[in-house]
């Protein structure tokens, strides 16, 4: 149970995925633009990364391992992540379009979002178990989902900021990146 | 082969796809604390963004347009597992590095993004250069990025275990925070800023 929690603690803000190991940052300067779409944009990478990592490491340990093939696992995982995205997309569809119109535009991007198959890697690479495997996927998530959201919350106000001509949009965004990662530093402690 | 050249140079300034478009940033920031590692990175990213666009180009007739896209995850995939293993076989100081970067790689939006929008619908010859042009493009940006990154970060220049220059003052009292990762975040936003306050790129 300690090793679960720190575990969480460990994907979520020590090695945070976007400001710690640069994975996710093409939505993170992309959707970070407005604090709604940010939110249904982290809620989306959780739930697929939480079905990719169970979906890979039942596959890693059940075909890749036994059958001796485990250098197939870079294009095994990126194709369970691609038909788990277009699966999630048809069923989030038919069975509630609210949700889908909030989430629809966000999730052919998943797809793509190096983030997802960082932390299938992750997994394996650090042989978890399965419990281990689903606490790392959504400690990768929230991680992922709250930097999004206080990035989001930043550049709302930073549009009104007198800022460098130079500077503006993107490139203030990369210095704001650059405080947000020196105050997560700080959680370098707790574990 | 005029618009041979043209499309190699859209790759590097017009289009580069690190300062301009703003594409894989993940392998730039993450692996640019030292010119080896850029130069490791260029080279995986150079042969499967090559080989992807000359597969692409010349399968472009007989793929089916509602599966064009998995079939090109899956020749990059593969594309992608040939280097992985290549670079653990003869390099794997290099190899370690790079680490997870190199799979990764398979879902660099660069790569994707040319096998779609351009080798999906050109000649060979002029995927080549298309592929030449970026692959050149993200090069120079990631290796510009790391050698700031290196120089500011431990003080000196060192390319491959040969020692280039060490800067006075900065080698006795290095500025870490560079090779950190929030060193990455400075210095590409501000090579950003430089370059748009310089007029070389447009302010958006």
């Amino acid at each position: 149970m300690d090793n679960l929690f720190s575990i969480f603690i460990m994907m979520a803000l020590v090695n945070n995925f976007v400001l710690a190991k640069f994975l996710g940052l093409c939505p993170f300067f992309g959707v970070s633009k407005k604090l709604s779409s940010a939110v249904s944009m982290g809620i989306a990478v959780i739930v697929v990364m939480f079905a990719a990592s169970v979906v890979s490491w039942l596959l890693f340990y059940q075909l890749l391992v036994p059958f001796g093939i485990t250098y197939m696992r870079t294009a095994i995982f990126i194709l369970v992540i691609a038909s788990l995205v277009q699966i999630l997309e048809i069923t989030i569809r038919r069975t509630n379009v609210n949700l889908y119109n909030a989430l629809g535009i966000y999730l052919p991007l998943i797809t793509t979002n190096c983030a997802v198959l960082g932390v299938t890697f992750i997994n394996v690479d650090q042989a978890f178990n399965l419990a281990e495997t689903i606490v790392s996927a959504l400690g990768a998530g929230v991680g992922f989902t709250l930097v999004l959201a206080i990035m989001s919350g930043i550049r709302e106000k930073l549009d009104l900021a007198d800022v460098p001509k130079a500077f503006k949009g993107i490139p203030v965004a990369f210095l704001v990146a650059m405080l947000l990662g020196i105050a997560f530093l700080a959680f370098g402690g707790m574990v | 082969m005029v618009h041979i050249l043209k499309n190699l140079k859209k790759g590097i300034i017009n289009e580069n796809p690190v300062f301009i478009l703003l594409l894989g940033l993940c392998p730039t920031l993450a692996v640019s604390t030292s010119i080896d590692n850029a130069f490791g990175m260029t080279a995986a990213v150079m042969f499967v963004l090559i080989s992807a666009n000359i597969i692409v180009s010349l399968i472009r007739g007989v793929t089916p347009d509602r599966v064009r896209i998995p079939v090109f995850i899956v020749i990059i995939a593969t594309l992608v597992t040939i280097v992985d293993l290549t670079m653990k076989a003869f390099i794997p100081e290099l190899s370690k590095s790079l680490g997870i970067f190199i799979p990764l790689i398979v879902v660099n939006c660069i790569i994707l993004g040319r096998a779609e929008a351009f080798a999906s619908k050109n000649t060979l010859a002029d995927s080549v250069a298309d592929a030449l042009g970026m692959g050149i493009g993200f090069g120079i940006a990631i290796t510009i990025i790391s050698f700031f990154r290196q120089l500011l970060g431990t003080g000196e220049i060192t390319i491959f275990g040969t020692h280039v220059f060490s800067a006075p003052g900065l080698f006795d009292n290095p500025m870490s925070v560079f090779i950190l990762p929030m060193g990455a975040f400075l210095v590409l936003g501000c090579l950003l800023a430089t370059l748009r306050y310089m007029g070389a790129i447009e302010s958006g």
